[in-house]
């Protein structure tokens, strides 16, 4: 297939996939918010959340108070904030107008019906108690794009690269927002005993961000424990959202599209998929959560990079 | 002005036999209904994106063409009529073009004046002397056509460069059949659902010789180019890829895509981009949208563009009144369909007419499209007429002038209900091997009350065509 098309492809994929992450992130920062706590803390939470998604010296420069709903709404409608939900499924939406003959049609509407309403709520006010209904309205949307996904497509090479962006972005949104959580949870790595009540709502909403309470319930049949959580979004194989899982997938669809100079790349990401395939949890902590979750993302990065000079952006006459 | 023809009434106000089926239908039908298949329509259209960007408004301003639900009907004995005149059309237009990048027999003959044609700025000296598979030059004509005075049709213009619009012909279908199955159970409507099918047929016929299997690309300007939508929906319908200038590239004078496993040949462009901006190389330097050295791909044989470059000579509108003269000439036939009587205004005593009457006269621009720059007397102001005259004055050369006709009119639904709205129409003819075409076209309407401008650019919509099988 041309390079381009596989380049939008991608990244309509990424920024539908990035929407739901964000709509995830800010759906559990705000529930957290609603706990009896003091209004630092509150503040505290809200501003790790718009660091590990890389705007906080944008909202800074708007020169807003760092308020909940100031950061909210930052976040969500701000059409100014390249990375808010509202400009994902704006870039997700044009990726998709772009090659629009290479998605079956119902691909297409749901990706052209996401925007339009989109456009739509953005126009409105909203009340606080909306905005839980809006992050599943995301949630349920980008849910809707995969199923349409899965069930319509041809699996050719068009199908690979789409669920290659999809894995590639949820394997780095699932780091991010563990090591925001952790970080915030767990400022002292030694109090990993702690286990007050407040605690325990703090990790069962980290666990609803990525669709895995009842998942950890199942599991584990046991009391909610941060050495738990981590081993279940780290490296279980069979957690939709788990990095184990979204390489493993990543890699299948990488090794799906394999041309003449790609095998570097497939190695690289054979090779991350191993570590998480093959780690312990215990050895984890030991380099330390947040140094091993800064180096997954880093290697996420190398990944995209190198897919995009292996594949997307094809150089003459090679 | 005198009354339009109307495409369901006679002169006694009696339905026409075939639009009776149709009438009887709007009669019975609630009218609740009606507007609830309407709002369905535009939801739908709305949610598949069938929209077009209107140049000159905030990018990326993308509306709906306005959809009207009551079918514009031609019985089966006009349609053969008409067909049959443009298919004589398009051959001699395709034979003068070829005519004119070779022999020239034709201005040798003097029967059209070689400035015309030489002058012209759509005449390409590039193509001179170059052979196009099959000689056809334009695989795609869009040709315009109106119903006048007692219902006799006249063509308006012809257009082989990029026509657009065949999309919404064949969405326009597919809409009504969705929301009326019932109509399509009383009435024997012609198919028109093969259209892409006949085009991949035709474009596959005519690639450079020696190419088994040839690859088939349709180049796009791009997702802002108004018609986006078409190119995609026709580039999918084909099953084809869907290009823009920066997937090709030129190596050894042959045409390649750039794919995720490699170069890939491509052997026919269906291309979507005006001639200027094909390859900046040989044309515009500025464009950003062609592929440098296409011409000269094109000119080795390795490549065949559908529509040709330089398409342009034959329908520009000074040289549309010479098309007559073009079928006597090549086919040693008469024409079966009317120009428009038409005042050229590079030539004294037309002008001096025309600047007499602008008040009842169509004025157009030679190389205008879309309905811009365009003057309707009857329609305009004292102000616009005089702003217009001057125009003319300064650049006569570039105008020329039709009597302003009683475009026919057809009911249509508007605000206070249903009224009749002027409409045109524009059947699509294809030439490859054969010249062919699909039982209907796309029919325009002009929404406003008394506006004869149909373009979509302009306020215009559109209506499902039915050409009747008996």
């Amino acid at each position: 297939m041309l390079s381009r098309t596989a380049d939008h492809l991608y990244w309509m994929a990424r920024y539908t996939e990035r929407a739901e992450n964000l709509a995830r992130m800010l759906d559990v920062s705000y529930r957290m918010s609603l706990l009896p706590q003091a209004s630092e803390v509150v503040e505290q939470s809200w501003l790790a959340t718009l660091s590990i998604i890389g705007v906080i010296d944008a909202f800074r420069q708007l020169n807003k108070p760092a308020t909940p709903a100031n950061m909210l709404n930052f976040m969500a409608f701000d059409r100014n904030n390249p990375s808010s939900i509202y400009n994902c499924l704006k870039a997700a939406r044009e990726n998709a107008h772009a090659v629009r003959g290479t998605l079956t049609s119902e691909l297409w509407e749901t990706m052209n019906s996401t925007w339009l309403e989109m456009r739509d709520i953005g126009k409105r006010k909203h009340s606080d108690a909306e905005i839980g209904d809006f992050f599943e309205w995301v949630k349920f949307r980008s849910h809707l794009a995969h199923g349409v996904t899965q069930n319509t497509m041809l699996r050719d090479e068009a199908f690979h690269f789409t669920w290659l962006g999809t894995y590639l972005e949820r394997a780095d949104n699932t780091a991010r927002i563990l090591d925001v959580k952790y970080h915030l949870l767990l400022p002292d790595e030694d109090e990993l005993s702690s286990n007050s009540a407040a605690d325990y709502y703090q990790w069962s909403a980290l666990l609803h961000s990525a669709s895995a309470f009842e998942i950890y319930r199942k599991v584990y049949s046991d009391v909610i424990t941060p050495h738990r959580v981590a081993e279940l979004l780290i490296l279980r194989s069979d957690l939709p959202r788990s990095l184990h899982r979204c390489m493993s997938q990543a890699y299948m669809h990488l090794c799906d599209v394999r041309n003449a100079h790609s095998a570097e790349t497939e190695r690289r990401a054979g090779e991350l998929q191993a570590a998480l395939r093959y780690g312990r949890i215990e050895e984890i902590f030991e380099t330390g959560l947040h140094d091993y979750l800064m180096r997954f993302i880093d290697r996420i990065k190398d990944l995209g990079e190198r897919v995009a000079r292996d594949f997307l952006v094809s150089a003459t006459g090679e | 002005m005198t009354t339009p023809y109307n495409e369901m009434h006679d002169a006694e106000h009696h339905v026409r036999k075939h639009y009776q089926e149709l009438a009887a239908w709007l009669d019975t039908t609630p009218a609740e209904r009606i507007a609830q298949k309407r709002a369905e329509a535009d939801v739908l259209f709305r949610r598949v994106g069938i929209t077009f960007a209107v140049y000159g408004e905030e990018a990326g301003t993308e509306r709906l063409i306005p959809f009207d639900i009551v079918p514009r009907i031609i019985p089966a004995a006009e349609w053969h009529q008409l067909a049959a005149g443009l298919r004589q059309r398009v051959r001699a237009l395709n034979a003068f073009i070829a005519d004119i990048y070779h022999a020239q027999d034709i201005l040798r003959a003097g029967r059209i004046p070689p400035e015309q044609v030489l002058c012209n700025v759509q005449y390409r000296p590039e193509m001179q002397d170059i052979d196009v598979p099959g000689g056809i030059y334009a695989h795609i004509a869009g040709i315009d056509v109106v119903r006048a005075g007692q219902g006799e049709f006249y063509v308006l213009e012809d257009n082989l460069r990029v026509p657009s619009g065949v999309s919404y012909m064949l969405e326009d279908r597919k809409m009504m059949m969705r929301l009326f199955p019932e109509l399509f159970a009383r009435y024997s409507v012609a198919p028109v659902e093969h259209y892409p099918d006949l085009l991949l047929d035709n474009l596959r016929g005519v690639s450079p010789p020696g190419v088994n299997d040839p690859t088939v690309v349709l180049l796009t300007p791009g997702a802002c180019n108004s018609a986006y939508f078409e190119h995609t929906f026709l580039a999918q319908q084909m099953g084809i890829q869907l290009v823009e200038g920066q997937d090709l590239f030129i190596e050894d004078e042959f045409v390649y895509m750039r794919t995720t496993r490699g170069p890939r040949r491509v052997d026919v462009i269906y291309r979507r981009i005006d001639d200027d901006f094909l390859d900046p190389l040989a044309f515009r330097a500025d464009s950003m949208l062609g592929v440098p050295g296409l011409l000269n791909a094109y000119r080795a044989g390795h490549v065949t563009i559908a529509n040709a470059i330089g398409t342009g000579v034959a329908d520009d509108k000074s040289i549309y009144p010479y098309v007559p003269e073009m079928i006597r000439f090549y086919l040693g036939e008469e024409p079966l369909l009317s120009n428009v009587p038409t005042y050229v205004l590079r030539r004294a005593e037309d002008r001096e007419y025309v600047l007499a009457h602008l008040a009842e006269l169509v004025v157009k621009e030679v190389h205008g499209a879309g309905g811009y720059g365009m003057l309707v007397g009857p329609a305009s102001t004292r102000e616009q007429i005089e702003k217009f005259r001057e125009r003319i004055i300064a650049t006569p050369e570039r105008y020329i002038a039709q009597p302003t006709l009683a475009l026919s009119a057809c009911p249509t639904f508007v605000e206070s209900g249903i009224a009749p709205r002027h409409i045109d129409l524009r059947p699509f003819v294809l030439s490859g091997m054969q010249v062919t075409m699909v039982p209907g076209g796309l029919t325009r309407v002009a929404l406003r009350e008394g506006s004869l401008v149909v373009n979509s650019s302009q306020g215009g919509g559109t209506k499902d065509t039915w050409v009747l099988e008996q």
